[in-house]
């Protein structure tokens, strides 16, 4: 009966989604609810404490929280993992070697650019150039044997705070691989990432947790929906529009699909990332404090369940029957809401941030398609709409946090980064070009830019 | 009657259809198959071994018509899938003996039409 999307039907459909969102709200908004638990004390992400300032703990403190922080660590590596799959699948299996080697050699060259240069620009220390805008500690990762003791931090090394941020900083790009797939070069495409994720990505970042003005205003982003999530939101939206949609994909004002090859691997991968996701959030903590990573991990959980649920409603609803890949997409768009502020907003709240992330994702695809931007992976929707989502929604429940600092910091980011990516694509497309050829896009990727097929026993044939 | 079967490009199966559909042709079978002509084919390689691949994919378009439509039906398809580039593909056109519905049985010019 629910696939006959007569009017009786769809308007009791309607009725039903505005009545659970009338509920959660009712529930998040009600003071007394649910009996949470004090939320975890905020901790200073990437401030780190001069030598002699941190209260001196136990080794094994020191070597729990460590551990954690690597396991943390590898946690938002596996991530890389799930975003290949997701985009690989959602892509054409003649785009598939295309896709996954750029999300190979993104964490490849990320890690490489922030052990360069990356991990001084965003965390000077006491080194800052210009105001509280620019800091630079200098070239390449060494430390002292301070860096190696709780002297440092007392929730990790000084090698152990290189990579777990390392691990976070190639994700920024990755996104806007999702955007751009299918038809951007391939050559563009590396030179941007590069230059975004060694340059971008590091000195937005250190406006908030490198210590920069952001942090003294008192914006809060726990764990990168703003620094992480927008920033690379907002390149992978310049670059659709600049790059333009598929061919074929918008023909004569209709919306034409262009199905994923495989959903299967969209499903592995976004499990992936919430696995990943535990580490995103949990080691944002920086330190293996029980009551606050444990919280943490709850309020992330919730977010992404009720991420799916919301989108779930929100894709029957709208579509009149239950899309797998908006469910999948409302899962990220819980996991992205929820990181500005897991540490801080009550379980009822993480909820419905995940509930309305769910939502909001489902109407940011249909609505950019309308606008004739093509996102075949939802990267936008999922990584910008949520991330200032996100990031408001702790100035909505956030103990103690201002909606307008949250607002000032989102419009801050948008500005930096809309304008670098204009900068990097223009410049980009001037002098090598950013789109593949006609004849290219049609033969697919693999071909033109790898000379190698992804599925070679496969033939992939028409079917429309 | 007459059997039109049309090789052409894969991505010009769309327009094909649209050009056949303005001229009221609705009836036809596609399948998928590999060939070449006068297109060369390209190379990959995998590592370090090269391969050339010179049977490409194509689309083919088999269109069983009266008399009257011989005409239309190609000049359908030349409009649907003439890029002018080598590799849009041929029209080839068979005697057609017989046609047979098989829900009523009817035979001739009725079942095709």
């Amino acid at each position: 009966m629910w696939m006959r999307a007569t009017g009786k039907f769809r308007r009791m459909r309607w009725l039903a989604l505005v009545g659970c969102l009338m509920v959660a709200v009712l529930l998040g908004w009600s003071p007394s609810s649910w009996a949470d638990p004090e939320p975890a004390a905020e901790v200073d992400k990437g401030f780190t404490p001069a030598i002699g300032e941190a209260p001196p703990i136990s080794r094994e403190l020191f070597t729990t929280n460590n551990v954690w922080m690597m396991v943390a660590t590898f946690l938002v590596f596996i991530m890389h993992l799930g975003f290949a799959t997701v985009e690989s699948g959602l892509n054409r299996a003649k785009n598939a070697v295309n896709i996954l080697f750029k999300n190979t050699m993104i964490p490849a060259m990320g890690l490489l650019t922030y052990a360069l240069i990356g991990f001084n620009l965003m965390y000077p220390g006491e080194c800052w150039v210009v105001g509280r805008l620019l800091g630079f500690g200098g070239w390449g990762i060494s430390t002292g044997p301070e860096g190696l003791t709780s002297a440092y931090s007392p929730g990790y090394t000084y090698w152990t705070d290189f990579l777990f941020q390392g691990m976070f900083a190639a994700t920024a790009a990755t996104i806007v691989s999702g955007a751009v797939c299918e038809r951007i070069k391939l050559s563009s495409f590396l030179i941007f990432s590069m230059l975004y994720v060694a340059l971008v990505y590091p000195i937005v970042g250190s406006w908030h947790w490198g210590g920069g003005w952001l942090r003294e205003m008192g914006f809060h982003d726990f764990a990168g929906s703003t620094l992480v999530h927008s920033v690379g939101g907002w390149a992978a939206l310049i670059g659709a529009i600049m790059v333009g949609p598929r061919l074929g994909k918008y023909v004569q004002g209709t919306i034409r699909p262009i199905m994923g090859h495989n959903i299967p691997l969209v499903v592995i991968g976004v499990f992936l990332l919430w696995l990943g996701w535990f580490g995103f959030n949990g080691g944002s903590v920086l330190s293996a404090d029980p009551a606050a990573v444990s919280f943490v991990l709850v309020t992330t959980s919730l977010a992404a369940s009720a991420g799916a649920v919301g989108a779930m409603a929100a894709s029957w609803t709208i579509q009149k029957k239950p899309d797998l890949t908006m469910v999948l997409n409302g899962i990220l768009a819980g996991l992205v809401g929820i990181t500005a502020g897991a540490d801080v907003v009550s379980v009822s709240a993480s909820m419905l941030i995940g509930l309305i992330a769910g939502v909001l994702v489902v109407i940011s695809v249909l609505t950019l398609d309308r606008m004739q931007v093509d996102d075949p992976v939802g990267a936008v929707s999922v990584h910008l709409v949520n991330g200032i989502w996100g990031t408001l929604a702790v100035g909505i429940w956030g103990e103690g946090k201002n909606f307008v600092t949250q607002l000032i910091g989102v419009l801050a980011y948008a500005a930096a980064c809309v304008l670098s990516a204009l900068a990097l694509f223009g410049l980009l497309r001037g002098l090598l070009g950013l789109r593949v050829s006609r004849e290219e896009e049609i033969t697919g990727l693999d071909i033109g830019e790898h000379g190698m097929e992804a599925y070679p026993d496969f033939q992939g044939f028409l079917t429309k | 009657m007459k059997l039109i079967t049309a090789i052409i490009q894969p991505e010009k199966l769309p327009d094909v259809k649209a050009a056949l559909f303005a001229a009221q042709v609705y009836k036809m079978t596609v399948s998928n198959v590999i060939g070449c002509g006068q297109q060369m084919g390209y190379h990959e390689s995998y590592r370090g071994a090269i391969a050339e691949v010179n049977l490409l994919k194509k689309v083919r378009i088999d269109i069983a018509v009266n008399e009257n439509f011989v005409k239309p039906t190609i000049e359908a398809i030349i409009r649907g899938a003439r890029t002018g580039k080598i590799g849009d593909g041929k029209i080839f056109v068979t005697d057609l003996l017989e046609c047979i519905r098989i829900r009523t049985g009817e035979t001739g010019s009725e079942a095709i039409g």
